[in-house]
């Protein structure tokens, strides 16, 4: 690799000396990629572009923003009238969190099918989670600072889970809002976390990518690749170029929502200012979170559902040690497949329910999706790692499959194009 | 390729789905008028604007106010588009209080252009009081911050009607067919003729209806024609740029297809 | 060889293409970015000040706010008006005339606003009865301009009107 890289130029060599920049520099563009990497995977690079998108628009509006609760509204509409381009900048940054959690729904999901979570890439998987839900704290309070009425009523709802923990609940709940309820002390610190919190994930982000870096990309088929070979590409241009050409397409969407429907992810009760004495009929929370607010809804007791909701992401921390199967691609587990596709479905059932009211027929519907959530986890993919019978592996990319030559169809469906 | 953008597409509708169910999930069926303003192309109708600010000062701006409006907004491009100098006549007309003067006191001056929308009430306490209890929502946003928007509003006014056999209604409480539990604080306020437009319109029920939520909409989205505008010059663009980052990477990936 | 120059050439104007194309997309989201930092409509809106200058006595001067910024409002005496007409345009760093500077004599009016870095100079100061600025020692005469120290030019004269008799409007 690039390990043994020299800079050609003397003043090259003597910086490279002291700062390696320049090997690090051509260990990413040679870095060997697999060469039949579809187009799920291009959602890694599409990601890092939503993150410093937030972050650089998020610094721009901190400029004009005021985080205090008798001007926080008036400062957000102050952007969206008399700054320069500020409505534009504060669009990007809203509808850019909700592309933010498409792309790394489709590139958490794109791991599940194709077992990138499992051996040896569990610590990528483990620090990807981890900025999962860094994400949607993030999110969460940046969805606070507007500092309308499902800011006000979201803030309260999900700081109020808090109290569901036996004796401490109330001091910690006092503690978050600094205060008796959400108020001006509870904005100013989400204010700061929101600031704080996009650097910490921009660090996990980097360490996400030196954990790969070290087994090398997971790819469609699944298998281990020899590096460099026939079966791999240098990242630069080959792997870029991909990237840019998806980046480009999912531009597209982003600019559809940005500038023909700017709101329709929003809630429009978020153009009302707080108020502390009046509830908005319906609480949702943003698109993204449905799903756990779902799983939250339909457990009947309050702590359990608390601890519901945390057990569905922690479940998914401790996912390289819950499925069984040495088999990483969906695509030799004919029926890992089917149960992945039932639980995409099962995930999507239970975001909808999430935005509807907890009663009657949508909440049974919500209480079995999410007993089947868990069941997934738990019983279905421990069990079927021992019961499954896997396809017959191909030994490379390039090499038909050994002794079962039928598949090779299956193989080169997923390759470019 | 193709089976991701099926899948994408699969994804797309669904949420797309999920979001029309939760977001129409009105009750009565809002009256739907073709706003000029829609669409990818969608501009503000000026004529319209006009008059519907006319309608609001003439009949809104008594209990409504409008803090996020200065009076320069009305000359400023994408709006009403107002001159200078009738946006200047406009805010002469309202008096606002400054100060406070060397003597310490405050006083009053004509408002200019650099003056926000006089409130009709002190505050916010003092405009319920005076509406029996119900505070008169500041229209700023009001378009953005009613699910159905513009077409809930419109219907909204003209969705007075005498109660169905079997409700009663307290004092000071008028019947709605599309306002949220059909119980509204606010009394008919459009009558035909109400107000008597310069350039000649027939001052109908609707018509007013029509150029307020007009105005509204403006009020409530400044920028709009601007973000048209610049979006359909950035997804132009973007086209573009995809088509020649495609052919870019079929033409680097020939090199490694040809060894396959 | 000549087969596949070509192709060569072909894909240099493909690659060139692209990231011009790319290059102007960059610079066109760059610009709002940029363009924020500006000063933004309401700030804009606010160019004007009125001074209501009624009871000002001569000899004295007053600070009004515009634009964030001092300005200086003096209702000089003949003898000062006597003192900054009497002065050699030649000597000047900065030559203008004191009739070039306050269009009505009596009344002077300028940014209170060193050109030197900024600061706010006293008034009735300095060894030319001007104004005097404390950072750097910069002595301005009776008309404001520069007479000795480091500032370049003279307080500048914002655009101002007489209303009427009583009111001047800055900006």
């Amino acid at each position: 690799m690039s390990d043994n890289y020299v800079p050609s130029s003397k003043l090259g060599k003597w910086f490279n000396d002291r700062l390696p920049l320049l090997s690090l520099s051509a260990h990413l563009r040679e870095y060997p990629t697999p060469k039949n990497l579809n187009y799920w995977w291009t959602f890694g690079g599409i990601l890092t572009f939503c993150l410093i998108t937030q972050i650089i628009t998020g610094i721009v509006l901190a400029m004009h923003y005021v985080a205090h609760a008798d001007l926080a509204f008036d400062s957000v509409e102050h952007i969206m009238r008399d700054v320069n381009y500020g409505w534009l900048i504060r669009y990007v940054h809203a509808n850019g969190a909700s592309m933010f959690f498409l792309a790394v729904y489709i590139h958490i999901f794109r791991a599940l099918y194709y077992g990138s979570y499992k051996e040896p890439r569990e610590v990528i998987w483990i620090i990807g989670m981890i900025i999962y839900l860094l994400m949607m704290m993030t999110a969460f309070m940046g969805y606070v600072l507007p500092w309308g009425q499902m800011s006000f009523w979201g803030a309260t709802v999900i700081t109020n889970l808090f109290s569901a923990i036996p004796l401490f609940g109330e001091s910690i709940t006092n503690w978050l809002w600094g205060g008796y309820a959400v108020d001006n002390p509870t904005l100013t610190r989400f204010f700061s976390l929101h600031y704080l919190l996009p650097f910490l994930i921009l660090g996990l982000v980097i360490l996400h990518i030196w954990a790969l870096h070290v087994p090398g990309n997971n790819n469609p088929i699944g298998i281990d690749l020899k590096k460099p070979s026939k079966d791999t590409v240098p990242f630069h241009p080959y792997i870029v170029i991909k990237d840019i050409f998806a980046l480009l397409l999912f531009l597209l969407v982003f600019a559809f929502f940005v500038f023909y429907s700017p709101n329709v992810l929003g809630h429009s009760d978020n153009y009302i200012e707080a108020n502390p004495l009046v509830t908005p009929a319906h609480i949702v929370p943003e698109w993204y979170l449905l799903p756990f607010y779902a799983i939250l809804r339909s457990v009947p007791d309050k702590l359990l559902g608390v601890v519901a909701m945390f057990a569905s992401i922690f479940i998914l921390v401790i996912l390289p040690w819950l499925d069984t199967s040495k088999v990483r691609s969906a695509i030799f587990r004919p029926i890992y497949k089917q149960f992945y596709w039932i639980l995409v479905l099962d995930v999507l059932v239970l975001g909808y329910m999430g935005a509807m009211p907890a009663e009657g027929l949508y909440l049974l519907i919500a209480r079995v999706a999410t007993a089947y959530y868990f069941i997934h986890f738990l019983i279905i993919l421990p069990l079927l790692g021992n019961k499954e019978k896997t396809l017959p592996i191909p030994l490379s990319i390039t090499e038909p499959v050994l002794g079962g030559a039928p598949k090779t169809s299956m193989v080169k469906k997923d390759k470019l194009n | 390729m193709k089976k991701f953008f099926k899948i994408i597409l699969i994804i797309f509708f669904s949420l797309g789905f999920l979001f029309q169910k939760v977001y129409s999930a009105e009750k009565q069926k809002l009256l739907k008028v073709d706003w000029s303003f829609k669409g990818y192309f969608g501009k503000f109708d000026r004529a319209s604007l006009q008059r519907g600010y006319q309608v609001y000062n003439e009949v809104c701006a008594s209990c409504h106010s409008m803090k996020y409006l200065s009076y320069r907004n009305l000359a400023e491009k994408g709006g009403p588009e107002f001159s200078k100098e009738e946006a200047k006549a406009i805010a002469a007309n309202f008096e606002v209080t400054d100060g406070p003067n060397d003597d310490g006191e405050m006083f009053t001056r004509p408002a200019k252009l650099s003056d926000k929308f006089v409130n009709p009430y002190q505050n916010d306490k003092e405009a319920a009081a005076s509406n029996g209890g119900a505070y008169p929502p500041d229209m700023s946003v009001l378009v953005k911050a009613r699910s159905g928007g513009a077409n809930y509003i419109y219907s909204v006014l003209l969705g007075y009607e005498d109660p169905p056999s079997g409700v009663t209604l307290d004092d000071g409480v008028y019947y709605n067919k599309y306002m949220y539990g059909n119980n509204i604080k606010m009394p008919k306020v459009l009558e035909d003729d109400l107000v008597v437009y310069n350039d000649g319109t027939v001052a109908s029920e609707e018509q007013m209806a029509k150029d307020v939520v007009t105005f509204l909409a403006w009020a409530a989205e400044p920028h709009l024609e601007a973000r048209h505008r610049i979006g359909f010059k950035a997804i132009i663009y973007l086209i573009i740029l995809s088509f020649l980052a495609y052919f870019s990477m079929k033409r680097l990936w020939s090199r490694i297809e040809s060894k396959i | 060889m000549s087969e596949k120059k070509k192709p060569k050439e072909r894909r240099d104007f493909l690659f060139t293409a692209s990231y011009a194309m790319g290059a102007v997309g960059v610079a066109a989201a760059v610009w709002p970015l940029v363009d924020q930092m500006n000063p933004d409509s309401s700030v804009k809106a606010l160019a004007s000040t009125e001074v209501d200058i009624s009871s000002l006595e001569p000899g004295k001067s007053i600070t009004v706010l515009w634009r964030g910024k001092p300005v200086f409002i003096k209702r000089r005496t003949q003898e000062e008006i006597a003192e900054a007409r009497a002065v050699n345009i030649g000597d000047l760093k900065h030559p203008e005339k004191d009739e070039d500077r306050a269009k009505n004599p009596e009344w002077l009016v300028m940014l209170g606003i060193c050109t030197h870095l900024g600061c706010v100079p006293l008034g009735d100061k300095g060894e030319y009865n001007g104004w005097f600025c404390p950072c750097h020692g910069s002595h301005y005469d009776t008309s404001g301009r520069i007479r000795k120290g480091p500032a370049p030019t003279n307080l500048e004269v914002p655009k101002y009107e007489f209303v009427n008799s009583n009111t001047i409007k800055i900006g």
